[in-house]
């Protein structure tokens, strides 16, 4: 972003990494499948880099509001400084934050997540997908939390998964209905209450019923989350769990 | 007379004790703080029929769903049969109506009739589902005790309550039919499309005084049962049945995601970044961060609790509770409503206001292991038929404990620190935040 602010430029989008997608070895993958797209449509975008910092989504459902009110007026004068107007995120945890919780604050932009945002650059013919690849392939797509019940985002990464020529299989809980992959609420940070499973082995034992091919999910949370429960069921061989985004860069 | 002058007593003490019961309702969940939620009043009563009156998320679950229609339409057609039982009581008539609307008369008692007979399918279904089939959700340890008796009671309540609709009816289609009216000159069955059977059926070898006085049973047997289901209902779930309207009514509009901004922190936050911001002044009364006592939730928050009827539909669909954890979004319901109601009688003790007692919602009624399992998925808020929403409470003693108590997990407080000093929920630099592209 400052590289384009020395040229006097203003790049049309932001995209919104995220901590994930910095730093977890997994999510870079996907935060690299994201940025295939983005310059395969010939996407004018630009990063925060070192000046992007949490959202304090993590901070806020753990109840530590000083935090997450702390994190957001500084990255709000930052993105403020760059006059950002549109963002893409590449995790719906940042994606609820930024949209929902920052105009509040002071921070008031046009946020959309990257499978909406694949979408529409499908829809509007600016990424073209080779079709076949996935053809047969049996896919069931795990709805985030925060994409899905807290934002209502459910039919845009099963458009692309449509798209992509695949088999979409619905797990019995799905859309409004889903489960959690037991990583948000601040959970991904501890360890879990005592219990006598984990969530995300539930999901997946939910997951592994429609005898996928891929699960894919649209959340780097979801994607650790469900990647252990595949191999809690020694199933890494036979099923793969893959972003949306890799999905469609790996068609590209 | 005497007759009259006992149901005009009757009737009138059983409306005033419920005002004065509602009326402490009110009150008690007056004590919480305000809100508003009386913006987009268009939208608001059109959520309100689709969700309250339609039943629209009940049919989530098509079974209890369709037999709780019956219960629900039954009850609200069955009070057209009680301003007739009103208009007679008062005046001292027998069926009012009937002469004037003749064979429309008999086509809405029938229609009650009717859904009478689904209502008591629905009631005896319910009875079985939690006594004898033990659906999961509706054997729960948070039901045990006063909350399974509260449920069967409602059950058992409306089962009697649809038997004095039938000794009524039936009696008098005999006594009708056999000529032994005292109050018409017409005389000759009504045509009733159940009782004109199942009367002579049961009733039929009865001698006409026992007939005067089973049907007597069952008109005074009805008044009594909708006079003590009504009285009931401040004390019980079944309260449902009023609040659900106004607590869908006064739903939270916006997107489940968007969690309250406290406004107290932002003053304090924008001081930290600027010390000459300007920020609206404290009215001198100390603040409390968050929740710990239903005083510090909202009164929306508190009309939800009155408002849930212990369904458990959040709970079994709450990925902490089916897989093992002691949180239960409907237990959080039932014991904010219960301290609630612990505070309210605290209050009718001490001239109206609250006197502390040593006891809080934390702790005393929910545990820290309770609220620290939630994962926010929000999956209780949208499963609840009446838009209750569990989350919202779980979050505000989450901020109590975190922001008042500093008693959050120790691994969330090594997240906190990260946060605070890397930027990141993890122990990486800031500066590597681009390494990704390399």
């Amino acid at each position: 972003m400052a590289e384009y602010l020395a040229k006097g430029e203003t790049p049309e989008l932001l995209f919104w990494v995220g901590c994930a997608g910095s730093f977890d070895d997994r999510a870079k993958k996907i935060t690299r499948s994201i940025v295939k797209i983005l310059n395969h449509a010939n996407v004018k975008f630009a990063v925060l880099g070192t000046e992007e910092s949490c959202t304090g989504d993590p901070a806020k459902r753990a109840g530590n509001e000083f935090l997450f009110q702390m994190q957001a007026m500084g990255n709000i004068t930052i993105l403020n400084g760059y006059e950002v107007k549109k963002i893409i995120t590449g995790c719906p945890h940042c994606y609820n934050t930024l949209k929902n919780e920052y105009p509040a604050l002071g921070g008031n932009y046009e946020v959309i997540h990257h499978t909406e945002f694949i979408q529409q650059l499908i829809s509007n013919g600016l990424i073209k997908i080779e079709g076949g690849s996935f053809k047969g392939k049996k896919v069931t797509f795990h709805d985030p939390c925060y994409l899905g019940r807290a934002n209502d985002v459910y039919e845009a990464p099963r458009q692309i998964l449509i798209d992509l020529d695949s088999q979409l299989v619905e797990m019995q809980r799905n859309r409004a209905d889903g489960l959690c992959c037991g990583a948000g609420g601040a959970q991904m940070f501890k360890e879990a209450e005592k219990g006598n499973k984990e969530v995300n082995v539930e999901r997946t034992e939910q997951a592994l019923a429609t005898n996928p091919n891929i699960i894919a999910v649209g959340c780097p949370f979801c994607n650790t989350m469900i990647t252990d429960g595949v191999k809690h069921f020694n199933k890494e061989e036979s099923v793969k769990v893959l972003d949306v985004a890799e999905l469609i860069a790996q068609n590209l | 007379m005497i007759s009259i002058l006992i149901f005009i007593i009757f009737f009138t003490g059983g409306a005033v004790w419920f005002t004065i019961n509602c009326r402490k309702v009110r009150r008690n969940i007056l004590i919480g703080k305000d809100i508003d939620r009386k913006d987009n009043s268009s939208q608001r009563w059109k959520l309100m029929a689709l969700v309250a009156m339609g039943q629209k998320k009940m049919f989530e679950r098509p079974i209890p769903a369709l037999l709780h229609l019956f219960l629900y339409v039954a009850f609200i057609i069955t009070q057209i049969e009680l301003i007739e039982i009103v208009a007679d009581g008062v005046s001292g008539s027998h069926r009012m109506f009937a002469s004037s609307l003749g064979g429309f008369y008999t086509f809405i008692i029938s229609f009650i009739e009717i859904l009478s007979i689904l209502a008591f399918i629905g009631t005896i279904a319910f009875l079985s589902r939690r006594n004898l089939l033990k659906v999961p959700r509706l054997v729960k340890s948070e039901l045990n005790g006063w909350p399974k008796l509260d449920a069967n009671f409602i059950l058992l309540g409306e089962i009697t309550l649809i038997c004095f609709i039938f000794m009524m009816n039936g009696a008098d289609e005999v006594l009708y039919r056999n000529g032994w009216s005292h109050v018409s000159e017409s005389q000759g069955s009504f045509g009733f499309a159940i009782s004109a059977h199942l009367g002579p059926m049961i009733f039929g070898g009865m001698s006409e005084s026992a007939l005067h006085v089973i049907e007597r049973i069952g008109w005074w047997g009805h008044v009594t049962m909708v006079l003590a289901f009504l009285n009931y209902l401040p004390y019980s779930k079944h309260f449902h049945i009023l609040l659900a309207f106004p607590n869908v009514y006064f739903s939270n509009l916006l997107a489940k995601g968007k969690f309250t901004n406290l406004d107290s922190v932002t003053n304090e936050v924008k001081l930290m970044f600027d010390p000459s911001a300007v920020v609206p002044p404290s009215d001198g009364t100390p603040m409390r961060f968050g929740a710990k006592d239903v005083m510090d939730l909202t009164w929306k928050q508190l009309l939800d609790s009155y408002t849930c009827t212990e369904c458990g539909r959040c709970t079994s669909s709450c990925p902490a509770n089916i897989t093992g954890k002691v949180l239960s979004p409907r237990k959080i319901m039932m014991d904010t409503r219960d301290r609630l109601v612990e505070v309210g009688k605290n209050m009718d003790v001490n001239n109206g206001t609250f006197k502390d007692d040593g006891k809080s919602l934390l702790n005393d009624y929910i545990t820290p292991e309770e609220l620290w399992a939630c994962n926010t998925c929000n999956a209780c808020v949208q499963e609840c038929p009446v838009n209750i929403d569990p989350l919202s409470i779980i979050i505000e003693m989450r901020r109590f404990m975190v922001m008042e108590q500093s008693s959050a997990p120790a691994e969330l407080n090594s997240m906190f620190n990260n946060i605070e000093n890397n930027g990141a929920p993890w122990q990486f630099s800031q500066a590597d935040r681009l390494k990704w592209a390399e």
